[in-house]
C-alpha cells in the first residue's frame, strides 16, 4: 500500500515492470521488494525445505525470503534478493523454487510432512536399498532442492575486474561512515566511500531522526555533495565490501548496471574490485533480528527496522493494520512512525515488563506474540499476556528482537566477536584485522548521535596514524536515545517457530540437535543447516545460538558463534573470475612462423602458452598420418624446417658462467671448448631430472642455455635460486632471451645446402662439426648457427633476432621445398626423436632418474651439482627400478598406445604383476611399423625380452620385444656425417 | 597479502612465487650424510607462528627473498634479499 | 538406538523426543589400550574399526576442538580411486571398497553418491597420461572409461568446447567416483565407535607425548593426563607440532587450500568434473550449491583462511571451463590446513618410539581416504604390521629413495605438489 506524500521516490517517474508475468508499477528509486509491497503483493518466495509461502523479511542484502529470478536467457539471474534490485524499465522478474506457481506449489506438500523432515532426518534413513541411493533417492532430493535455476547458458553479460588504492576505506555510508569520509575529506586523506546500497545514507534514509537541524536524508545529501566535490574522495555506490584480507586488501563487488536495462557495449554488469587500502573504517551497520514464535514466517511478518524503512524511505505501508512486537524502545518507534503515516496500528506488544508507557498507541507490556495465522499473509496474530492469550488482526507485524552488529569483516581473519550483555549482541574484537577500525552501529553504538562521534573519532584516529593534521571540528547534532532491550530471542509453545527462514530451521530443530548431543554451535550448524542458506544467517545465526545456549544450559558467550567468512554477500563466479573465459584464461605466445604456419594450413597445438604446428597438410591428403609421414620423410631423405623458437632460451654470462653451469648441470660445461654445444642433464635437488638441453658456449664467460619449452619458466627461477641463494658471491648473470630470438631447425642430409644458399658465407665443414656453435650472418643480418639435431639427421638450428623470424621462416620452407623438402610439424618431430630414442617430457616426467633413463654416467663424479647426493639414495639405484627401453611390437602390425602398461607375456594383467608402461609411441615409416619407448622394471638388462602390452581401456594387447631406446641408425654416423 | 620487496617496494603477492623454508638457503656439503641432507630436502620445523622462509619476485625484479613472516596471522616482518641474508 | 526410515516415522508421529545423543561426551579415564589424537575423520575411523575389527575398545579419541572440526568438514566432498602408482593404488581401491556400503555399515547415511567422476584432458600428451592412469585402475580392479572428446559432449554439454583456451580432448570416466556427505562421515564413525564404547573426548588438546625408555607411555593433555600403551597421532594440518611433542620432525609443510560452495541452484552439474589444466574441480551438492576448489595458495599458513589471489585463479578456471556457472553466486568460501608431502602421498608408519604412530600427509586428499585410513592404521596399530593395502607409505621412503609415490609428477620436494 503506497502512503501519500512520503518516501523518497521519484514519484514523476514511474516505472513499468513484471513479476511472474504480471504488470506493476513503481516509481523511480523503489526497490523490486518495495514496489511489489506497494502493490498489494505479499507472497513472493517459498522457502527451501517446506515450500511455505513467504513475504519479504528485511528491507536490505540479508533478505532470506524473497529470493526472485531476474532477466532471460542468457542474462538470467538467479537468487536476486528482491531488496536490492532496484526496479527499471522492463525489469521482469520471477519467483522460483516453486512447481508449478507461487501460488499454488505441489511441493509444499513438505510442509504436511514436517514432523518427520526434522533437523537431521536424512541421516536416518534413505538407507535401503544401497542401489536405491543413486537410483530414487538423491535425484527426488536434488529436484526438491536448490532455489533458482542457472540459464544453462554462457557469457551474456560483460564482468570487469578493477583495482584501486586508497589511504582510507570506509565501509557503509550511514551516519557514521559519511561521518568518517567527511573528516578524512576533509583533511586531505584519500578516500574510498563504499556502501551496498544504490543511495548512500544507510539509516538515515529509513528513519525520521534530524541531524543538524535537519531531516536525516538531507543531512546526508548535504554531506555527500561535500564528498562529491572533494578531487581526493571517491564514492562508490551499489559496492559491497565482501571481504577482509591480509595486507590491508579487500575485495568488493560493485553492481554497475543491475538497475538499469541498458547494456551498453563493452560495459560491465558487475564489476570485482580490489581494493588496497592503508586504513579502513567499518561502519557497516547492524542487522535487525526477529524474534521466533509460532508461524512467525507468515507472509506480512518484517522486522521492525523494515517497516519503518518501506515506510519512511519508500512510502510503502506493508499493511492496512500493521501490528508491532518487539523488546525494545524500537517497538515504539515503529508504531510512531507507522501512525505519524496515517497506517493504523492495533497494537504494540513489548515483552518489557518495563517498558515506557505511551498514550499514542495500545501498548501491551510483558505480552509477547505466540502466533500467527493467514497462510497467504497475515490476518492475525496471538498474544499472550499474563491474562491469558488474545487474538488481534493484522495485516502485517513488524517484529524487532534487538540488533546484531554487522561483525562480519571483522571476522574474516580469524578474530571471534565479543559478547556484550548490556546491549544484547556480538560486537566486534579490537584490532580483529589490522589496520580496520569498527564504528557506529557495527560496533554497538545505536543511537545517531553515538555513530556520528564514532565515525568522526575513527577517522580521526586514522589520519594520526597517517601522520596528517586534523582540525577539531563540531559534531552535528543528532538523537542520542539509549539502547534499553531485554533479550528475547524465542517466545515459548507449541508449534514451529522459525529462526533460518530460508533453510526451515525451527526452534525445535535446535533443540533437537542439542537433545542429540550436536551441543558445539559448529555442530548444530552443520546438523540443522542454521545459517547456511544464501543469507548466511545474518537475522537469525544469533537467535540460533542463544537457543542452543539455553537448551544446553550455557551462556551465549560460552557457546559461542560460527566462523563468519567471506564473502560477506554472495559474489558472481563470473565477476570473480572476470577476463577468463574463452581465450582470456592464459595468455598465448605466438611464434613468429604462426601466420604462415596458419597460412599453409596447420593445425595449431598447445604446448605450455605457445602455439605449435602440428603437421602442414598437402592437398589429396586424408589424414594427419599421411602428412606426418611425408614429413619425416622430408628429414630423412632431404631437409626439413621447423620453428623451434618455443624452446626456452636463457643467455648466461660472468667470470663464473662456467662453474655454475657445473653446479646446475649433472654434467661438465666448463670443459666444453668456445664455439661448442653440449647436452645437459639438470636435477632437481632430490635427484630427479628436472630438465634437459642443450648450452652452447658462445665465449669464454659466455653460454646460451636452452631449456624445454615447458620448463623454461621453471628453469629460469631455478637459476636465479642457485644463484642469489646458494651461491651469491659467484659473478654470473642471466636473461631469458626465449622472445628475442626466433630460431628454427634445418635438418637432413641437405640440410648443409639449403644453408649455404641462403648464408653469406657457406660454411666450411670442417669449421662446423656435430655439436658445433658460432655467428653467422644471412642477408646481411647477425644470426646464430648451432649444429645440434632432434632428428638424428646432419641438423643446425639457425637463430636471427625475432624480428627476422616471419621472413626468415618463408626463406627457408621455400628453400627446403626447392630441394624436395619442406616445413614440419610436431608430429613429424615426435616420430623422428622417437626412432632415435631422444627423449622428452614423456620420458622426464618428474619421476625419473638419470639412472633411469640410461643417463646415469651424465652425473659427473668429479664435480658437485645440484641433485646429485640425493640421487644417490640407495632406493634410487635399485637395478629393479623401471628403466627406459625401446619397444617394438613382435608382428610388424602390432599396435601401440602410450599409456599403456607392460606385463610378463604369461601374466595376467593385475596391478601385482605391472612391470612398468609405454611413455610415447609412434608409427615410424623408417621401420615400417609401430615403435614406442617406455619403462620397464630392469629394462636395460631385458633387451630382446618379449613383453605384454597391456591397454585395457581401449582393448589392445601387443607382443613387445623389449630393445635399446635408439631405433634408427643407432651409432649416430647421420648425425654427425 | 603483501610483500615489501626491498628492492620495487610492497607489491601484491600475485607477483611473488614462493618456495618455503628458508632452510633451503643451507645445503649442506655433498658428503654431509644421510641426517644432514635427509633434513635439509625434506624434514620441516614447519611452525605455528613466525617463520623464515623463501619468496622470488618473479613479476618482478626476480629478486629471491629471506621473508620472516608469522603463519598463523600472516603478518609480515622484516624481508631481505637472500643473496645479502646468506653472507 | 538403530536409525530407519521407521524410526524417523515413529519420532514424527510421537513429537521427536525420542531422539538420544549422537555419542556421549565422556570425561577421560585414566588409562586407555590405545589414545587416538585428532577427532578429524581420519581418527574417527581408526578408532571405529579398531574397536570393529580388532575388538580394541578401550580407546579415546582426543579432539582439542569438536568432533569433525577439520578438514573432514571444510572439503570438497570428493571420493574416488583413481589413482595409478602402487602403493596408492590399491590404498585408494580398498578405501574405495569401504565407502561402498558404509551407510550399512555404519547405519548412517554418509550420502555416497556414486555419481561419476570425469577427469578432462587438454592433449595429446595428457591424454597417455590418463591412459596410463585409466589402465592402471583397471589393473587394480576398478572401473575407468576412457571418453573422447564426442562422448563428452552429451555428458557434459555445459563445457565450453568451442574456445576454451585449452580445448577438451576428452576425459577419463571413472563411474564409481562421486561424493559424500563430508559431515556426516564424521558423525557417522564417531556414533559407530562410541556405541562399540569408544571414548570420544572433545575439547580435550594433547599439551606432552609421555615417552620413557623409547617406548610411549601416555599423553598430557588440558583435561590432564592420560596413560596408553599406544598413541597414534592423527592430526592432519598439525602433525608438525604434535610430532613434535614426541621430538619428531616430519617431512610436512601445512598450506591452506581454499573451497568454496555457490548459493543453492536447480540440477545443472550431474558428475564430479576436474580440469586439469587449471587446476579445479566441482559438483553440485544435494541441496544445490556449487561445491568446486582449486590450487593451494601456495604459503605455509595455519590460518585456514585464504586470499584473494587464490579465489581468483579458481574463479578463473571456473569461468574457462564451464562460463554458464558465471550467475552463480559464491556464498562461502573457507580454507583448511593441509598436511602436504613432499610426494604429494600420505604417511602411515610406526615412529621411532615404540607404540607411537603417525598418519598424516594427506595432502587435498584425505577425505575420500577416511574410511580407508582409519582402516588400514587400525590393522597397523593392532597387529603391528602394515596392512597389505597400505604397505607404502613408509615414513622414511624420502630418506631412503625407495619407494617414493608422485602421482603428479611434480618431483619429491616440499611446495610442488
Amino acid at each position: 500500500m503506497r502512503l501519500a506524500g512520503r518516501g523518497l521516490i521519484d514519484r514523476s517517474k514511474p516505472v513499468a515492470f513484471e513479476f511472474d508475468g504480471a504488470r506493476h508499477s513503481g516509481f523511480e528509486g523503489d526497490t523490486l521488494a518495495s514496489a511489489l509491497l506497494a502493490n498489494g503483493v505479499r507472497v513472493m518466495g517459498r522457502s527451501f525445505k517446506y515450500h511455505r509461502p513467504r513475504g519479504v523479511l528485511s528491507a536490505g542484502s540479508e533478505e532470506p525470503n524473497a529470493l526472485v529470478t531476474v532477466g532471460a536467457g542468457d542474462a538470467r539471474e538467479p537468487n536476486v534478493r528482491a531488496t536490492m534490485q532496484e526496479i527499471h524499465e522492463g525489469l521482469q522478474a520471477w519467483s522460483q523454487n516453486r512447481w508449478p506457481s507461487l501460488g499454488f506449489d505441489l511441493m509444499a506438500v513438505n510442509d504436511l510432512a514436517a514432523p518427520f523432515l526434522g533437523a537431521g532426518f536424512y541421516y536416518k534413513t534413505f538407507m535401503w536399498p544401497r542401489s536405491f541411493w543413486e537410483k530414487l533417492y538423491e535425484p527426488v532430493i536434488r529436484r526438491a532442492a536448490g532455489l533458482g535455476a542457472l540459464s544453462g547458458q554462457a557469457g551474456g553479460e560483460r564482468y570487469e575486474r578493477a583495482h584501486a588504492f586508497c589511504d582510507l576505506l570506509v565501509i557503509g555510508a550511514g551516519p557514521a561512515g559519511l561521518m568518517a569520509a567527511l573528516v578524512a575529506g576533509r583533511a586531505g586523506a584519500d578516500v574510498i566511500l563504499a556502501d551496498e546500497q544504490a543511495r548512500m545514507g544507510g539509516r538515515l534514509l529509513a528513519e525520521t531522526y534530524e541531524v543538524d537541524g535537519q531531516a536525516g536524508h538531507l543531512w546526508a545529501d548535504v554531506v555527500l555533495a561535500e564528498l562529491d566535490a572533494l578531487p581526493n574522495v571517491r564514492r562508490m555506490g551499489r559496492t559491497t565490501v565482501f571481504g577482509a584480507y591480509d595486507g590491508g586488501t579487500y575485495g568488493a563487488l560493485e553492481r554497475v548496471l543491475h538497475h538499469s536495462g541498458r547494456r551498453p557495449r563493452g560495459a560491465p554488469v558487475e564489476t570485482y574490485w580490489t581494493i588496497v587500502a592503508k586504513r579502513a573504517v567499518l561502519a557497516a551497520g547492524a542487522i535487525e533480528r526477529p524474534v521466533a514464535f509460532r508461524n512467525n514466517d507468515r507472509p506480512g511478518i518484517m522486522t521492525a527496522g523494515a517497516v519503518r524503512a518501506y515506510v519512511n524511505r519508500w512510502g510503502v505501508s506493508p499493511g492496512q493494520s500493521v501490528a508491532v512486537f518487539g523488546n525494545s524502545d524500537d517497538a515504539h518507534r515503529t508504531a510512531r512512525d507507522l501512525l505519524a503515516a496515517g497506517v493504523h496500528v492495533p497494537a504494540v506488544i513489548d515483552s518489557r515488563e518495563d517498558a515506557p508507557e505511551s498514550r499514542d498507541f495500545e501498548l501491551r507490556r510483558g505480552a509477547v506474540v505466540c502466533d500467527a495465522s493467514g497462510r497467504r499473509g497475515l490476518e492475525a496474530v496471538t498474544i499472550r499476556t499474563a491474562q491469558g492469550e488474545e487474538r488481534i488482526a493484522a495485516d502485517a507485524l513488524a517484529v524487532t528482537g534487538g540488533w546484531n552488529p554487522t561483525v562480519h569483516l571483522t571476522c574474516h581473519m580469524n578474530a571471534r566477536p565479543v559478547w556484550r550483555d548490556d546491549i544484547a549482541c556480538f560486537v566486534p574484537q579490537e584490532g580483529a584485522v589490522p589496520g580496520l577500525r569498527a564504528a557506529g552501529a557495527c560496533n554497538g553504538a545505536f543511537s545517531t548521535a553515538t555513530c556520528l562521534r564514532e565515525g568522526a573519532a575513527a577517522a580521526r584516529a586514522v589520519l594520526e596514524e597517517l601522520g596528517r593534521t586534523v582540525r577539531d571540528e563540531p559534531l552535528p547534532e543528532a538523537e542520542d536515545d539509549p539502547y534499553r532491550i531485554a533479550p528475547l530471542w524465542a517466545v515459548s509453545g507449541k508449534g514451529r517457530a522459525w529462526l533460518d527462514f530460508q533453510n526451515d530451521v525451527t526452534v525445535k530443530d535446535v533443540k533437537q540437535a542439542a537433545q542429540e548431543n550436536f551441543r558445539s554451535v559448529e555442530h548444530m550448524k552443520r546438523y540443522t543447516t542454521q545459517g547456511m542458506a544464501t543469507d548466511q544467517g545474518k537475522n537469525s545465526n544469533v537467535a540460533a545460538l542463544a537457543v542452543l545456549a539455553d537448551a544446553t544450559g550455557r551462556g551465549i558467550p560460552q557457546t559461542g558463534t560460527t566462523t563468519f567468512r567471506p564473502p560477506y554477500s554472495p559474489v558472481a563466479i563470473a565477476a570473480l573470475g572476470a577476463g577468463a573465459e574463452g581465450k582470456g584464461f592464459r595468455p598465448e605466445r605466438f611464434a613468429t612462423s604462426h601466420a604462415a604456419s596458419i597460412e599453409r594450413g596447420a593445425p595449431m597445438i598447445e604446448a605450455g602458452l605457445w602455439y605449435r604446428p602440428s603437421y602442414f597438410p598437402r592437398d589429396g591428403e586424408s589424414d594427419w598420418r599421411q602428412s606426418c609421414d611425408r614429413e619425416v620423410g622430408y628429414v630423412r631423405e632431404a631437409v626439413g624446417v621447423a620453428d623451434v623458437s618455443t624452446l626456452g632460451k636463457i643467455d648466461i654470462q660472468g667470470k663464473d658462467a662456467a662453474a655454475f653451469l657445473d653446479f646446475v648441470y649433472s654434467n661438465m660445461f666448463s670443459t666444453l671448448k668456445v664455439g661448442r654445444v653440449r647436452y645437459g642433464l639438470m636435477l632437481r635437488e632430490d635427484g630427479f631430472v628436472m630438465d634437459d638441453g642443450t648450452t652452447a658456449r658462445l665465449g669464454e664467460k659466455h653460454y646460451l642455455m636452452t631449456t624445454t619449452t615447458a620448463a623454461a619458466g621453471e628453469v629460469m627461477k631455478h637459476l636465479e635460486f642457485v644463484h642469489q641463494g646458494l651461491q651469491p658471491d659467484w659473478d654470473v648473470r642471466f636473461v631469458s632471451v626465449t622472445e628475442q630470438w626466433a630460431q628454427f631447425a634445418v635438418a637432413g642430409p641437405k640440410a648443409r645446402e639449403l644453408l649455404d644458399g641462403i648464408l653469406d658465407a657457406p660454411l666450411d665443414a670442417a669449421d662446423w662439426p656435430f655439436m658445433s656453435c658460432g655467428a653467422v650472418s644471412v642477408g646481411g643480418i647477425a644470426g646464430r648457427l648451432f649444429r645440434i639435431s632432434f632428428s638424428g639427421e646432419q641438423g643446425f638450428e639457425i637463430a636471427v633476432p625475432a624480428r627476422y623470424g616471419a621472413a626468415l621462416f618463408d626463406i627457408l620452407t621455400d628453400r627446403a621445398e626447392a630441394l624436395g623438402g619442406g616445413p614440419y610439424g610436431m608430429e613429424a618431430l615426435n616420430v623422428l626423436r622417437i626412432e632415435k630414442g631422444f627423449i622428452t617430457h614423456a620420458e622426464i616426467h618428474g619421476r625419473t632418474t638419470a639412472f633411469d633413463i640410461g643417463m646415469g654416467r651424465m652425473v659427473s663424479a668429479k664435480k658437485d651439482c645440484i641433485g646429485k647426493t640425493m640421487s644417490e639414495r640407495p632406493g634410487l639405484l635399485e637395478a629393479d627400478r623401471e628403466r627406459l627401453v625401446g619397444l617394438k611390437p613382435i608382428n610388424a602390425d602390432g599396435r601401440m598406445l602410450a599409456g599403456a602398461h607392460l606385463f610378463r607375456e604369461e601374466d595376467p594383467p593385475v596391478r601385482e604383476n605391472g612391470q612398468g608402461y609405454v611413455t610415447s609411441v609412434c608409427h615410424s615409416p623408417m621401420l615400417g611399423q609401430m615403435i614406442g619407448l617406455g619403462f620397464l622394471k630392469g629394462g636395460s638388462d631385458r633387451h630382446g625380452e618379449i613383453v605384454k602390452m597391456w591397454d585395457g581401456l581401449r582393448g589392445v594387447t601387443t607382443l613387445c620385444e623389449v630393445t635399446g631406446p635408439v631405433f634408427f641408425d643407432p651409432d649416430g654416423g647421420r648425425m654427425r656425417g | 597479502m603483501r610483500i615489501p620487496c626491498p628492492l620495487c617496494g610492497t607489491r601484491d603477492r600475485r607477483e611473488f612465487w614462493y618456495r618455503g623454508a628458508a632452510v633451503d638457503l643451507e645445503r649442506p656439503a655433498p658428503d654431509a650424510g644421510v641426517e644432514a641432507w635427509d633434513d635439509f630436502v625434506y624434514l620441516r620445523e614447519n611452525p605455528a607462528g613466525p617463520t623464515r622462509e623463501l619468496w622470488y619476485h618473479e613479476g618482478g625484479c626476480g629478486a629471491w627473498l629471506v621473508v620472516e613472516r608469522d603463519t598463523v596471522t600472516h603478518e609480515i616482518g622484516r624481508v631481505a634479499l637472500a643473496s645479502e641474508e646468506r653472507s | 538406538m538403530r536409525f530407519s526410515g521407521l524410526r524417523v516415522l515413529k519420532e514424527g508421529l510421537t513429537g521427536n523426543r525420542g531422539w538420544t545423543p549422537h555419542w556421549r561426551d565422556p570425561d577421560p579415564n585414566s588409562d586407555y589400550d590405545v589414545v587416538i589424537i585428532g577427532g578429524g575423520g581420519h581418527g574417527l575411523s581408526t578408532a571405529y574399526y579398531l574397536a570393529r575389527d580388532h575388538g580394541i575398545t578401550n580407546v579415546a579419541v582426543l579432539e582439542k576442538g569438536y568432533l569433525g572440526g577439520g578438514n573432514v568438514g571444510r572439503n570438497t566432498t570428493i571420493v574416488r580411486a583413481n589413482y595409478f602408482l602402487p602403493g596408492n593404488s590399491e590404498f585408494y581401491s580398498h578405501s574405495l571398497k569401504l565407502w561402498e556400503g558404509l551407510e550399512e555399515d555404519l547405519n548412517y547415511n554418509v550420502m555416497h553418491s556414486q555419481r561419476g567422476l570425469i577427469n578432462l584432458f587438454h592433449s595429446d600428451g595428457q591424454r597417455d597420461a590418463f591412459a596410463r592412469r585409466g589402465n592402471a585402475m583397471l589393473a587394480q580392479g576398478d572401473d575407468a572409461v576412457l571418453l573422447g572428446r564426442d562422448e563428452l559432449r552429451p555428458m557434459l554439454p555445459y563445457l565450453n568446447f568451442d574456445d576454451l583456451r585449452f580445448p577438451i580432448y576428452g576425459g577419463l570416466y571413472h563411474p564409481r567416483g562421486g561424493t559424500a556427505r563430508h559431515d556426516a562421515v564424521a558423525w557417522g564413525y564417531a556414533r559407530g565407535a562410541d556405541r562399540r564404547g569408544v571414548d570420544l573426548i572433545q575439547n580435550c588438546e594433547v599439551t606432552g607425548i609421555d615417552i620413557e625408555g623409547g617406548a610411549v607411555k601416555g599423553v598430557q593433555t588440558t583435561r590432564g593426563a592420560i596413560r596408553a600403551k599406544k598413541v597414534a597421532m592423527v592430526v592432519a594440518g598439525r602433525s608438525s607440532q604434535v610430532a613434535a611433542l614426541a621430538g619428531m620432525r616430519l617431512p610436512i609443510e601445512s598450506h591452506v587450500l581454499q573451497a568454496y560452495v555457490t548459493e543453492g541452484l536447480k540440477p545443472c552439474i550431474d558428475h564430479v568434473v576436474s580440469f586439469g589444466m587449471g587446476h579445479f574441480y566441482i559438483s553440485q551438492s544435494d541441496k544445490g550449491g556449487l561445491v568446486f576448489g582449486g590450487d593451494l595458495d601456495f604459503y605455509a599458513s595455519y590460518a585456514a583462511r585464504g586470499n584473494l589471489p587464490g579465489v581468483e585463479q579458481v574463479m578463473e578456471a571456473g569461468m574457462a571451463l564451464m562460463p554458464m556457472i558465471g550467475k552463480a553466486r559464491v556464498l562461502r568460501s573457507w580454507g583448511g590446513i593441509m598436511d602436504m608431502s613432499p610426494d604429494g602421498s600420505p604417511i602411515i608408519d610406526k615412529t621411532h618410539v615404540d607404540g607411537l604412530f603417525v598418519n598424516c600427509g594427506w595432502n587435498y586428499g584425505g577425505f575420500k581416504a577416511v574410511p580407508g585410513s582409519g582402516n588400514v592404521l587400525a590393522h597397523l596399530i593392532a597387529t603391528g604390521t602394515h596392512h597389505q593395502n597400505a604397505t607404502g607409505f613408509r615414513l622414511d621412503r624420502f630418506r631412503t629413495g625407495r619407494g617414493i609415490i608422485d602421482e603428479e609428477g611434480k618431483g619429491s620436494q616440499h611446495n610442488l605438489h
